[in-house]
């Protein structure tokens, strides 16, 4: 288990930028994936304790949206897109080809904590398909060598 | 305290404005089989076991008795052919999940629910909700919850809490209709350490 020092300054922060307001919980957790890539037991704690709702319902919503994790995602979130278009073009290709450049499975994390891949069914422009799309960036039209050029921009 | 009468199963009884058509037909003593309804808790209408049919003269109606209230002249009917054979399917696709559970082998005889029509896919849980929704609603304490979603949701102690208060509470327990929420908590309490 990956043990971090607990520091609430940063989660204090986002709280208090909705005045610590309990319907603005789902925000405060998007807002805390976003900084930290995942959501920490700590932190959900110290949400629960400012913003007065129980921790269960935290950890309910926290598992309910595939927006959250609770386990660490790293810097990068990769997308391959399966649908049925960016399928037939050769997302199977491509997927593979980013597997094999950061060795790591859909759903999982490469131990450096930079990327996270998983595998999605449409994102809306099959025109441009294969698709990849990384951190909401979408690339179109992808092969393998150009696979392996997009990801390199990223650090 | 009746503020109008209403019909079930042809006979009059008394009912008052906000009850709900179980909450009238428990006071009249007509039993309605029901999962997830509890009387300190607010409906739910997780379980749709207590499905009923609302007469209208020229057409019939199937309504969640325990989240659907009471009106002046409703012509009810707890058994029927349509709501025997929904009730029958609602315990059929229960039992794939707890097929063992006393309370649904006990329903499954008396609606001749099979109780392996459907692929065994044993969860223990259905889902009612109840153990979640008591320690909620009247505990106040949240130790139990949900966790996930679709296929995958499940409930869940949560250690931290469930050691300061379930020891001495565990309430939940016999309201559960499967005795899963017993055994997540035994499994909870294994597996945590602290």
């Amino acid at each position: 288990m990956i043990k971090r020092t607990v520091d609430h300054t940063s989660v204090d922060e986002i709280i208090d930028r909705y005045d610590g307001e309990k319907s603005f919980l789902i925000q405060v957790l998007l807002d805390l994936q976003a900084e930290q890539h995942w959501l920490q037991k700590d932190a959900l704690s110290r949400i629960s304790e400012r913003l007065e709702v129980p921790l269960m319902r935290i950890q309910h919503i926290a598992t309910f949206y595939k927006a959250f994790s609770l386990v660490p995602k790293g810097r990068h979130q990769v997308h391959v897109c399966t649908g049925t278009a960016c399928h037939v073009r050769g997302a199977g290709r491509v997927l593979h080809t980013v597997e094999e450049l950061i060795d790591i499975r859909p759903g999982e994390t490469d131990l450096d904590l930079k990327f996270s891949l998983e595998t999605v069914n449409c994102l809306g422009c099959c025109a441009l398909g294969p698709v990849i799309e990384i951190d909401g960036k979408a690339h179109g039209k992808v092969t393998s060598g150009k696979t392996a050029e997009v990801l390199k921009g990223y650090e | 305290m009746s503020d109008f009468t209403m019909r079930i199963d042809g006979r009059e009884v008394p009912a008052a404005r906000g009850q709900t058509i179980l909450e009238v037909a428990g006071n009249a003593g007509i039993e309605i089989p029901t999962l997830c309804h509890h009387e300190q808790l607010e409906p739910h209408g997780g379980c749709r076991l207590c499905i009923v049919e609302l007469d209208f003269g020229e057409w019939t109606r199937l309504v969640v008795s325990c989240v659907y209230q009471a009106k002046p002249d409703l012509e009810v009917r707890t058994r029927s052919g349509k709501v025997d054979k929904l009730r029958k399917i609602i315990l059929e696709l229960l039992l794939a999940h707890a097929p063992d559970s006393e309370l649904l082998k006990e329903l499954a005889a008396e609606y001749g629910a099979n109780r392996t029509r459907f692929e065994q896919e044993p969860s223990f849980c259905v889902h009612c909700g109840l153990c979640v929704r008591y320690c909620a609603e009247v505990k106040g304490a949240h130790a139990v919850g949900f966790i996930d979603r679709g296929v995958r949701k499940e409930i869940a102690f949560l250690p931290e809490i469930a050691k300061e208060v379930c020891e001495d509470c565990k309430e939940c327990f016999p309201l559960c209709p499967t005795s899963y929420a017993q055994a997540a908590y035994v499994l909870m309490d294994a597996l945590s350490t602290r």
